[in-house]
């Protein structure tokens, strides 16, 4: 095979990454529509809808293995491929977190409950715009956008807590609502994992053009007693 | 005998250029190689970097023209110092060609020969025996000492090739291009026996392939031709580095498959 054709194959692999891509904001955008118009139909579509986010994820899986069987990549190209399976997984699993939304709000049910959706819309609105950002940053090899996204992800925390607050809230005003205002910590919780799947993928751009595997600074927390 | 520097590397280039005629082929090379350790050099053809894999015994002697300026270091000493006995280095640095190249005689005796003719005292059976054990072929010559060594198979008779460099208890082993005529399997096992003999010798290969460089080899020298054709060494470090996250884009584009 020649260069232009393993390049072309890459492009089509990173084709089928942005379309993934664009299944998860989707799936995860219906999801929170779902729970703001408490929708059961619609969230059951988003929750049968993961299957296909996951194929696509074996699919490009399946297409880099054969690359780097065929191929032997190496250098750039091997870095390429190899971030191209962790960023495969880590969009797989955001489209899990729009999963588990969805079934949150079949499981709510009809339950009359305050949800705050004004934050949880913030989040998501927040989360997808760091998801898509971090795509086109690894699309185009851009490493200072890439090292400049994960510092958003503190926002996302912010208002993650905030959220928690208002729940607990919820549920110390009104004990019949613990269950389901538990449910709703679900949601946050899950916004909240996206912000850390797009600082992996930030990290894994980096990791693309500089050839370093290290932990973004703004992601280096610690806890302390 | 002067230590050039406090680590003793196996061999070490100062400035080397090698010249034939005056085409310089090679310049500015300036390399390290760890001893007891497997070096590859690289690069695409007419880089100079089998020229310069046969500087380091001095097989470039036969060849009318070239002559070599700045130095090659051999434990401390330029192997090209007029004082130096070239067959004296070719014994202390083997070498193994492309093509197997063994004697038209017996198995035996290719092992043999290099011990012989230099007056070798011991026993000469259990030299045999020693070098064929190490050279992974024993197993399968034991009982067929006897017969002529082309009888054998491309993979074998490149391993009764080792055990004849082997024979004359050589220090470094020069490979060039060791296994290009040979099949898969008798490749792996080429490069099996390189690592179990990195225990105690220090190789250099030179190899056209790179997933051979990738999987055999500890440290990478990446040679290129410059615009005046006088191959120059780019790059040197470690092959998981120099395969993973090259320091050059010359390297990159080469082990990338851009050229060459």
């Amino acid at each position: 095979m020649s260069r232009e054709n393993l390049m072309l194959q890459i492009h089509q692999i990173q084709d089928e990454m942005l379309v993934m891509g664009s299944l998860v904001e989707q799936a995860t955008m219906k999801s929170i529509e779902s729970l703001k118009k408490r929708d059961k139909k619609m969230a059951v579509e988003v929750y049968n809808a993961d299957r296909k986010i996951n194929e696509k994820r074996y699919a490009i899986e399946n297409s880099v293995l054969i690359l780097i069987a065929t191929q032997q990549p190496l250098a750039h190209d091997l870095r390429l491929l190899a971030a191209l399976l962790e960023v495969s997984a880590e969009i797989e699993r955001m489209g899990d977190y729009a999963k588990g939304i969805a079934k949150v709000v079949v499981n709510l049910g009809d339950f009359d409950i305050p949800v705050p959706i004004k934050e949880i819309d913030q989040m998501a609105t927040l989360a997808l715009s760091m998801l898509h950002r971090a795509l086109g940053a690894f699309i185009i090899e851009d490493g200072e956008t890439a090292k400049s996204i994960p510092a958003e992800d503190d926002k996302v925390d912010e208002m993650y807590n905030k959220v928690q607050r208002l729940l607990v809230n919820l549920m110390i005003e009104k004990p019949q609502n613990i269950d389901h205002a538990n449910l709703l910590m679900w949601v946050a919780h899950n916004l909240e994992r996206m912000g850390d799947r797009v600082s992996n993928i930030c990290e894994r751009t980096i990791f693309v053009t500089t050839g370093e595997l290290v932990e973004i600074e703004s992601k280096k927390k610690e806890i302390k007693l | 005998m002067t230590n050039q520097t406090d680590k003793q590397w196996a061999i070490e280039t100062q400035d080397l250029d090698i010249y034939y005629s005056d085409f310089r082929a090679v310049k500015n090379v300036s390399l390290k190689i760890e001893p007891k350790k497997i070096t590859s050099i690289i690069g695409p053809s007419g880089c100079g970097k089998s020229t310069v894999l046969r500087s380091f015994n001095r097989m470039n002697d036969f060849i009318p023209g070239s002559r070599v300026t700045g130095g090659i270091f051999f434990q401390g000493q330029n192997i090209y110092d007029p004082r130096i006995d070239p067959v004296q280095v070719r014994q202390r640095i083997g070498m193994v060609f492309q093509k197997p190249n063994p004697f038209p005689k017996s198995i035996y005796e290719n092992v043999a020969w290099g011990a012989r003719i230099n007056n070798y005292k011991e026993n000469l059976n259990d030299l045999v025996e020693e070098c064929l054990v190490k050279s992974a072929l024993w197993g399968e010559v034991k009982d067929l000492l006897q017969r002529p060594a082309l009888s054998l198979s491309g993979g074998q008779q490149q391993r009764l090739c080792i055990a004849r460099a082997l024979a004359v208890k050589p220090e470094i082993i020069l490979m060039d291009e060791p296994c290009s005529a040979l099949d898969p399997i008798a490749t792996l096992k080429i490069e099996d026996l390189m690592r179990e003999l990195s225990a105690q010798y220090t190789i250099i290969i030179v190899t056209h392939n790179m997933q051979q460089a990738g999987r055999a080899s500890d440290f990478t020298a990446y040679f290129t031709m410059d615009t005046d054709r006088a191959g120059s060494m780019i790059e040197y470090g470690v092959t998981s580095q120099v395969f993973t996250n090259p320091t050059h884009k010359s390297t990159e584009d080469y082990i990338s498959g851009r050229f060459g």
